[in-house]
């Protein structure tokens, strides 16, 4: 009933779990079984392991936090070595988020991750606020974003996803140039750029000054990005930003996701991936929906 | 193994205007919990607060299933939290983190406002082996040391305050008894005095332990928020804390 399509990819149900938010998976198996997610995008991962920014990363706006994490992670060698013989037999699809400072770091690591059999498919980060160099920089300009897709491209061989960022005039540009370039699917919105201060220290929460906003607010910008982005590519698209219910899967499923990540929930409610799923069966059992596919942009 | 319970409330104790403690009991079989370890407690009910907060363990009673969680009231999470009373329920995420590692046969203590709250059970933990820790809490003034007076059946309590209003005047690095024979500190509290108590348990050749208390979003490791320096570069204060043994911690401690 819940079963969707990403390219290639078989997703048992539509709903995985955001990159950053959901670490590799082992941090959630006393609460859930991750078999019954439709997939996991595990941290973003960059060519050399990487520190991230210092402390404080992150501040709790209304109905939402900010966070500068800054890819702080193991880095694509460890996590071939390490991680991945851990959580390759899950079942489900696992997926890797594949962050850069430079074209050739996103190649790097995607060919590296290419030879990883049960790794089905990547989402390539071209999207994330906090980090100095590369980055936001490649998904903010519609040539630069076509550029780095196109050379992962030549190296990668399986479902290639594109993350975008919300951070944009006008995001269905970006959209159509990394399909024009080769993207498998693309996945939106990453975080929003924002900023807050602490008042009675008089200085900014975090230690980067600015970083990437989450959560319930964003989610109707979101949704409209999304419902934009499926409007005008002929890919799947993968919507999130701020999904905390089964109904706000479905926003996202009828203006046209093919599948949804849920992140910030997670840090609230660890068991909120299974909620949503039984949420997303109830609504179909409800309305008398054989095939969760027929309301997928019905809007 | 950690889980997801909701408890309900069945004491609710205000201690000044500042700090209250919830006695919880769990529906069920209370897990094992080590002292240092804590909780991501729900907060419900409040517009602008959304993620859990991390709270420390104050004290446990496996055979009645319960806990109970010294709460210091600073924002909007706590103040919503101090509204809650007997009979309501609270849900939480434990227990979570790495918790002291009780060794010693001579251990000091040493607390400063809501820091003060692990250490309760951690001194029952030490009685229950038959030793005797010296337990020093510190403060501005005696209305900000909470709950002092249940640490007296596990311990020597020492107080220093910074007006005198209580025990000695002074920094708790200041109390004459902080210089005594100890084969380990452990400390929680504000992060200079826990650095102040670091260099010093150094210097003396003394084993330490101190107790993060950084801002965090999951509790579990899994969004790398509340990270600290250590030797070993970023770790998570929820998940490899929030007790960290000072050998780790030399850029911490001198940061």
């Amino acid at each position: 009933m819940l079963q969707t399509k990403i390219h290639n990819l078989t997703l048992k149900n539509p709903v995985m779990t955001a990159s950053g938010t959901f670490g590799y998976g082992e941090e959630f198996t006393d609460f859930i079984d991750l078999s019954r997610l439709g997939g996991i995008i595990v941290k973003g991962t960059t060519g050399e392991r990487r520190q991230g920014n210092p402390y404080p990363r992150m501040a709790e706006t209304p109905s939402g936090m900010l966070n500068a994490v800054g890819l702080q992670n193991v880095g694509v060698e460890d996590f071939s070595k390490k991680v991945y013989p851990r959580i390759k037999d899950i079942d489900t699809n696992i997926l890797v988020n594949v962050s850069g400072s430079s074209i050739e770091e996103y190649c790097s690591t995607a060919e590296q991750i290419d030879s990883l059999s049960h790794i089905p498919a990547i989402e390539l980060n071209i999207s994330c606020p906090n980090v100095k160099k590369g980055g936001m920089g490649f998904g903010t300009d519609p040539d630069m974003a076509a550029q780095v897709v196109s050379e992962v491209r030549k190296v990668y061989h399986k479902t290639l996803i594109v993350k975008l960022t919300p951070n944009v005039t006008n995001v269905t540009e970006i959209a159509k140039a990394v399909e024009g370039a080769g993207a498998d699917s693309v996945s939106l919105i990453n975080t929003m750029l924002g900023m807050a201060v602490d008042v009675e220290h008089k200085r900014p929460y975090l230690s980067t000054i600015t970083g990437g906003l989450s959560g319930p607010c964003v989610k109707p910008i979101a949704v409209r990005m999304v419902w934009q982005v499926a409007h005008a590519v002929q890919i799947p698209v993968i919507g999130l930003g701020g999904i905390m219910t089964a109904a706000d899967a479905l926003e996202f499923l009828m203006v046209g996701a093919r599948a949804v990540q849920v992140g910030t929930a997670n840090f609230i409610d660890p068991t909120v991936t299974i909620k949503i799923i039984e949420g997303l069966e109830a609504y179909c059992n409800k309305h008398g929906i054989n095939d969760i596919n027929e309301i997928i942009g019905i809007i | 193994m950690k889980e997801i319970t909701e408890f309900s409330i069945i004491e609710r104790i205000q201690y000044g205007e500042h700090y209250f403690s919830l006695l919880l009991k769990h529906p069920g079989t209370l897990q094992h919990i080590e002292p240092g370890q804590f909780v991501e407690v729900a907060v419900r009910g409040s517009r602008d607060v959304m993620l859990r907060r991390p709270i420390s363990i104050h004290d446990v009673d496996e055979e009645a299933n319960t806990l109970s969680l010294l709460i210091q009231i600073v924002g909007n999470g706590t103040r919503q939290l101090a509204t809650l009373k007997a009979g309501d329920t609270l849900n939480l995420i434990y227990p979570l983190g790495r918790g002291f590692s009780g060794a010693g046969q001579h251990p000091l203590l040493v607390g400063g406002g809501a820091g003060i709250a692990p250490l309760l059970h951690l001194a029952k933990h030490y009685t229950a082996k038959g030793i005797r820790p010296t337990i020093l809490l510190g403060g501005r003034n005696e209305k900000l040391i909470p709950a002092r007076d249940m640490f007296k059946p596990y311990g020597d309590v020492l107080i220093s305050t910074d007006d005198g209003s209580l025990g000695e005047r002074g920094l708790v690095t200041q109390h004459p008894r902080f210089n005594g024979e100890y084969d380990q500190i452990c400390t929680c509290g504000p992060t200079p005095m826990m650095k102040a108590v670091a260099r010093s348990a150094k210097m003396r050749g003394i084993n330490c332990e101190v107790s993060l208390e950084n801002t965090m979003a999951c509790g579990i490791g899994a969004c790398l928020c509340c990270v600290t320096e250590t030797n070993d570069g970023h770790k998570c204060v929820c998940k490899d804390g929030p007790v960290f043994d000072i050998r780790g911690m030399e850029k911490w401690m001198n940061g």
